[in-house]
């Protein structure tokens, strides 16, 4: 079993290539490995309340683990205690901590 | 290799333009708060980073004089980053492309900027714990 670290920059109505990134993540998780998303940037912009983006829903129930950068959220005034179920904010020290345990890591 | 991490960063963004440059900022932060042994390989456009004739500027249309407007730097920040890195026992080692420099007139890098190649990059993630590859759009 591989671990993986995708840190997603974007948002899903910016570009369509994050749905099937979305995707690529759910599937590497649905084969067996460990996953991480990390969203960061304008990558928050589907969490907060009200937003549809339902290529994120999916990917929360596929086992990979969804993370948001709390300095992202407070720049997009996006509360943490409002985040989707399954979503977790959390400080960008989680993405150095899995780059120093050697994770596959993608910059998307 | 030692059992302190060490990380390695490619970047290719310029500096006042994408937030990709300062979200890696933050991760080379974080690094170097924790002591890790930091190689960053900028190419591109990111060799103007370390750009040491970068200046801050007034800015009439907040009504703020050089000063009060204290207009980050990048290179500034990269100056911080390598005394923190060496503070808590890490070093930050940064290499400009040299064909990029020569192409864009960036010599006049910081002091503690080095000139390379690529396969500086390539030498830096064979010896690193990993390497974060940040390519622009």
């Amino acid at each position: 079993m591989a671990k993986y670290l995708f840190i997603q920059t974007r948002d899903p109505y910016e570009s369509r290539q994050v749905d099937q990134d979305y995707e690529l993540a759910a599937g590497l998780a649905g084969a067996g490995n460990e996953v991480t998303m990390f969203l960061v940037q304008n990558g928050v912009l589907p969490t907060r309340r009200g937003a549809q983006a339902p290529g994120l829903q999916q990917l929360i129930h596929t086992g990979v683990q969804v993370l948001c950068d709390e300095f992202s959220l407070r720049e997009r005034g996006i509360a943490t205690n409002a985040l989707p179920v399954g979503v977790q904010a959390t400080a960008l020290d989680v993405v150095v901590d899995q780059l120093a345990e050697g994770r596959k890591a993608i910059w998307l | 290799m030692s059992s302190k991490p060490t990380l390695t960063f490619s970047i290719m963004d310029g500096p006042f333009e994408q937030a990709r440059i300062t979200t890696v900022m933050r991760l080379i932060d974080i690094a170097a708060r924790r002591g890790y042994n930091i190689n960053v390989f900028a190419y591109e456009g990111a060799v103007y980073l370390p750009f040491a004739k970068q200046a801050k500027h007034a800015n009439a249309v907040h009504g703020h004089d050089v000063d009060q407007e204290d207009h980050p730097l990048s290179k500034d920040w990269i100056a911080a980053l390598m005394k923190t890195a060496q503070a808590n026992g890490g070093k930050l080692d940064w290499v400009n492309c040299g064909l990029c420099v020569d192409e864009r007139g960036a010599q006049d890098s910081i002091e503690g900027c080095r000139r390379g190649s690529p396969a500086d990059l390539w030498n830096s993630a064979s010896a690193s714990t990993n390497t974060l590859v940040v390519g622009t759009r």
